[in-house]
C-alpha cells in the first residue's frame, strides 16, 4: 500500500514530461479535445461567415435569433445522446413533436375554451395544454420504449413505424387544418421581444450562473482533496472558471444588446405613458425564454448523465449490454426509460416550436428527427454506442443551425444547404473516426 | 454425493438440467464446493462448464435441478440474485463495461451514492485504488476507459469486481486465457491467498494444466453430463486427460452420470 501512493507521483510525472505544451494543457484543464475541436470548428464557421456576409452574422440579433433557432433542435438533441448511446435510434421525434403540438394547439385553442368553457387568456388554458403535451410525450416513449424493450422490436422499425404513425395523426386530429392563435402565456415559450427575460433578469441569471460553475469548480476541488486524488493546478482551475464566466457573461451581453423593434417599443410606450425620449428607447431582448429552457434541459439532461445510477447504466450498457445484464442491471426497464425522456422531450419542443409560430401546424418539426440526430452525431455521439456528451450534443444543433441560418444570410439557395448541411455531416463523422482510431 | 463428515458444502448443486432448443447443454450435473476448497470444472469447449456455471452466477435459469447454499435451497434467478448470496463471478469475456473506467466497472450494479441520491465517484475510485493496489500495485490508469487497459489490467479489474464485495463463493470462467505467464501466475497466486481466506473458488479450464495444481478437487464434464469427481491427489493428469477426452472414469474418481460404461 504504502508502494502504492510512494509511486503515484512520480509514474504521473514521468508521463506528463513526454508531453508537448498543448498535451500539458489539456492534461491539466482535463478538457475533451475534441469539444474544444467543436468549439474551434464552430468559431470558424462563425467568423467565416461574418466575412462572407460583410458582417451581417455576428451581430447581437442574429446570435440572438440562432440562440431561439436552435432550441428546439437542441432540446431533443439532448435525449438522443441517451438513446444513441444505449446503440438505438429514434425516428420519430420529428412526428411526435408534430403530433403533440397539434394536441396541444388544439387544447388551448379549441377544446379547453369550446368544450371545457375556460375564458380566453385563463393561465390554467397554458399549464393544462402544456402539461397534455408533456404528458403524451411520456406516454408515447413509454409505449415505443415498451415495444422495443420487451417486444424486443428493433428501435430502427419502431421508431420508423411511429415517424409515420404520429404524423399521420396529427393530421388526422385536425383533418390537416392548421390550428392558431395559440394562448398568449403559452406564446412566451417561442421568444420574440415579450418571450424574453429583459436585460436586468439577464444579468442576474448570467452572474447566478457564474456562482454555480464556481461552486461546481470549488466543489470538485474539495471532492479531490478528500480522497487525496490529484489536483489540477491552481491556474488551470482559474483559467476554466474565468473562461466560462466569460462566455455566459458574454452571451448575457450579446442578448441585452439586441434592443426591441421600434413598433414594440412604440407600443410599449403608449400602453405604459412613456413619452419616447429624443434618439429612441433602448429596451433590450434579454435572454429568450426558449433559450432558458434549452439551456435548463441541458444542465438536467448532464445531471443525469453524469450523476445519477440511470446515467451511468445507460452508458454501460452501451459500452456492453451484456456486462450490463451480468452486473445485475434492468437493461429492458433502463432502455424504457431512456425513450420516455426523448418523448417528454419532444413535448417541450413541440411547445416551443409551436409557440414560436404562433400555431400548431401540420408539418411541424417535419425532418428534424434528422436534424438531431445529425447534431447529436456531429456533437460527438458514436452510433456504434457507449459514448457521447450533452453539451456536445447541444453544440452540434449549433453548429448546424449556425450553418443553416449562415447560408440564408449569404443567399444560398435552399438545395444548395442540403448539399452542404449534408456533406457536412459526413465529414464531421468522418473526422471523428479518424480522431477514434489514433486515440 | 458429498463426504459426509465434512461441513456443510458452500454450494451444493444437485440435478441441473438445461435445454437450449432441444440440445441438452447440462443433463442431470451434481457439483458441490466447500469453504476455502478450488474446484477446477473442466472439459472441452462446449462439454458446458460455462452454462453450469452461468446457472450458479444467475445469467441462465435452470429447466430443472435445486441449488443449495450453505446447506439451505437458494432460489437464483438472475445475477442480483446470486451476488445476494456471495456468488461473484469472473467471466471469461471479462464483462466490463468497456467505456467507462475502472472505478465504474467495479462498482456496475452496486454503485456508491452521496446523501444526495447522486453517484460517489470519488468515494468509488478511492475504494477502487485501495483494491487495485493490493491486486496490481502498478495500476494507474483510473481515468481511462478500460477498453484502453491491457489484457492483464483488465482482467485485474474484473477481479477487483468480484473480490470486493466480499464474495465467499467465487466462479472464474477461464482466468488465464488471456495472460501471459507472469500474470497468470499472479492469478494463480491471488488464487491461494482467497482460499486461505475460506472463499470457495470454482475455476472453469479446458487446460488442466492452468489449473491443476491450484485445485483440490476435479470434476469433468463432457456433453453436458458430469464424467466425474475426484480429488487431484487421487488421480495422475493423465488419468483425468482421459476423463475430458474419452469419459472414462478412473478408480480414483467418482462416477459421474456422464461417464463411460466401461463394465456394462
Amino acid at each position: 500500500m504504502t508502494d502504492t501512493t510512494s509511486n503515484t507521483p512520480t509514474a504521473d510525472r514521468a508521463r506528463e514530461s513526454e508531453l508537448s505544451p498543448f498535451g500539458r494543457f489539456l492534461k491539466a484543464t482535463e478538457l475533451d479535445i475534441r469539444m474544444l475541436g467543436m468549439v474551434g470548428a464552430l468559431l470558424i464557421i462563425w467568423v467565416g461567415i461574418h466575412i462572407l456576409s460583410g458582417g451581417l452574422f455576428l451581430t447581437p440579433r442574429n446570435l440572438w435569433n440562432l440562440s431561439v433557432q436552435t432550441s428546439s433542435v437542441a432540446i431533443m438533441a439532448t435525449g438522443m445522446v441517451l438513446v444513441i448511446v444505449m446503440r438505438n435510434i429514434d425516428l420519430s421525434v420529428g412526428s411526435v413533436e408534430g403530433m403533440i403540438g397539434m394536441v396541444m394547439g388544439v387544447a388551448q385553442a379549441e377544446f379547453l375554451i369550446r368544450v371545457m368553457g375556460l375564458q380566453l387568456g385563463n393561465p390554467w388554458i397554458w399549464v393544462i395544454a402544456l402539461a397534455a403535451g408533456v404528458a403524451l410525450g411520456l406516454m408515447i416513449g413509454a409505449l415505443q420504449g415498451f415495444i422495443i424493450a420487451y417486444l424486443e422490436v428493433p428501435a430502427f422499425i419502431v421508431t420508423l413505424g411511429g415517424l409515420l404513425i404520429w404524423r399521420g395523426m396529427a393530421w388526422l386530429m385536425t383533418s390537416g387544418r392548421t390550428v392558431a392563435p395559440l394562448d398568449a402565456t403559452f406564446q412566451l415559450m417561442g421568444g420574440g421581444p415579450r418571450g424574453s427575460i429583459g436585460a436586468t433578469a439577464s444579468w442576474i441569471v448570467g452572474i447566478l450562473a457564474c456562482v454555480a460553475v464556481a461552486l461546481m469548480l470549488l466543489n470538485g476541488r474539495s471532492q479531490r482533496k478528500r480522497f487525496k486524488f490529484p489536483l489540477r493546478p491552481v491556474w488551470a482551475e482559474s483559467l476554466l472558471g474565468v473562461v466560462a464566466c466569460a462566455a455566459i457573461l458574454g452571451a448575457v451581453w450579446i442578448a441585452n444588446s439586441y434592443p426591441w423593434p421600434i413598433g414594440i417599443v412604440r407600443q410599449y410606450a403608449q400602453r405604459n405613458g412613456i413619452t419616447i425620449p429624443e434618439g429612441g428607447l433602448f429596451i433590450a431582448h434579454g435572454i429568450a425564454i426558449p433559450v432558458l429552457i434549452a439551456v435548463a434541459v441541458g444542465v438536467v439532461m448532464t445531471f443525469i448523465t453524469r450523476r445519477t445510477r440511470f446515467g451511468r447504466y445507460v452508458f454501460a450498457i452501451g459500452g456492453n449490454p451484456e456486462a450490463a445484464e451480468l452486473a445485475g442491471i434492468n437493461t429492458r426497464w433502463v432502455t424504457m426509460k431512456v425513450f420516455m425522456i426523448m418523448g417528454v422531450l419532444a413535448a417541450i419542443s413541440a411547445a416551443i416550436a409551436s409557440a414560436r409560430l404562433n400555431a400548431a401546424t401540420n408539418a411541424l418539426g417535419t425532418l428534424d428527427e434528422l436534424l438531431v440526430i445529425a447534431a447529436a452525431v456531429i456533437g460527438g455521439t458514436s452510433l456504434a454506442g457507449g459514448s457521447g456528451t450533452v453539451l456536445g450534443a447541444m453544440l452540434g444543433a449549433l453548429l448546424m443551425q449556425s450553418l443553416q441560418s449562415g447560408m440564408v444570410l449569404l443567399g444560398i439557395d435552399s438545395p444548395l444547404q442540403s448539399v452542404v448541411v449534408g456533406a457536412v455531416l459526413v465529414v464531421a463523422v468522418w473526422l471523428d473516426t479518424v480522431y477514434r482510431k489514433r486515440v | 454425493m458429498a463426504d459426509t463428515t465434512a461441513p456443510t458444502p458452500l454450494i451444493d448443486m444437485r440435478n441441473i438440467s438445461i435445454a437450449f432448443g432441444g440440445i441438452r447443454a447440462v443433463d442431470d450435473a451434481s457439483i458441490d464446493l466447500f469453504p476455502g476448497e478450488v474446484v477446477a470444472l473442466l472439459g472441452h469447449n462446449g462439454a458446458g462448464k460455462s452454462t453450469l456455471i452461468k446457472i450458479l452466477s444467475g445469467a441462465y435459469k435452470r429447466d430443472s435441478g435445486q441449488i443449495f447454499v450453505n446447506g439451505e435451497e437458494a432460489s437464483i434467478a438472475n445475477p442480483r440474485d446470486a451476488k445476494k448470496y456471495g456468488i461473484e463471478t469472473i467471466y471469461q469475456t471479462l464483462a466490463l463495461a468497456d467505456n467507462v473506467d475502472a472505478a465504474a466497472n467495479l462498482f456496475l450494479g452496486r454503485e456508491l451514492m452521496t446523501g444526495w441520491g447522486t453517484l460517489d465517484d470519488g468515494a468509488m475510485e478511492a475504494e477502487a485504488r485501495k483494491v487495485m493496489g493490493r491486486l496490481n500495485p502498478r495500476f494507474q490508469r483510473f481515468k481511462d476507459p478500460v477498453v484502453k487497459l491491457s489484457g492483464g489490467q483488465r482482467q485485474s479489474v474484473a477481479i477487483a469486481r468480484a473480490i470486493l464485495f466480499n464474495a465467499r463463493i467465487l466462479i472464474m470462467d477461464e482466468p488465464t486465457a488471456a495472460l501471459g505467464p507472469q500474470e497468470t501466475a499472479q492469478v494463480g497466486e491471488l488464487v491461494m491467498q482467497l482460499k486461505a481466506d475460506g472463499i470457495g473458488i470454482f475455476l472453469i479450464s479446458h487446460d488442466i494444466h492452468d489449473v491443476f495444481e491450484l485445485a483440490d478437487r476435479v470434476c469433468v464434464m463432457k456433453n453436458g453430463r458430469v464424467v466425474g469427481t475426484a480429488r487431484t491427489g487421487d488421480v495422475t493428469q493423465d488419468e483425468v486427460l482421459g476423463m475430458i477426452i474419452l469419459g472414462k472414469c478412473p478408480p480414483g474418481a467418482i462416477p459421474g452420470p456422464g461417464a463411460l460404461k466401461i463394465a456394462a
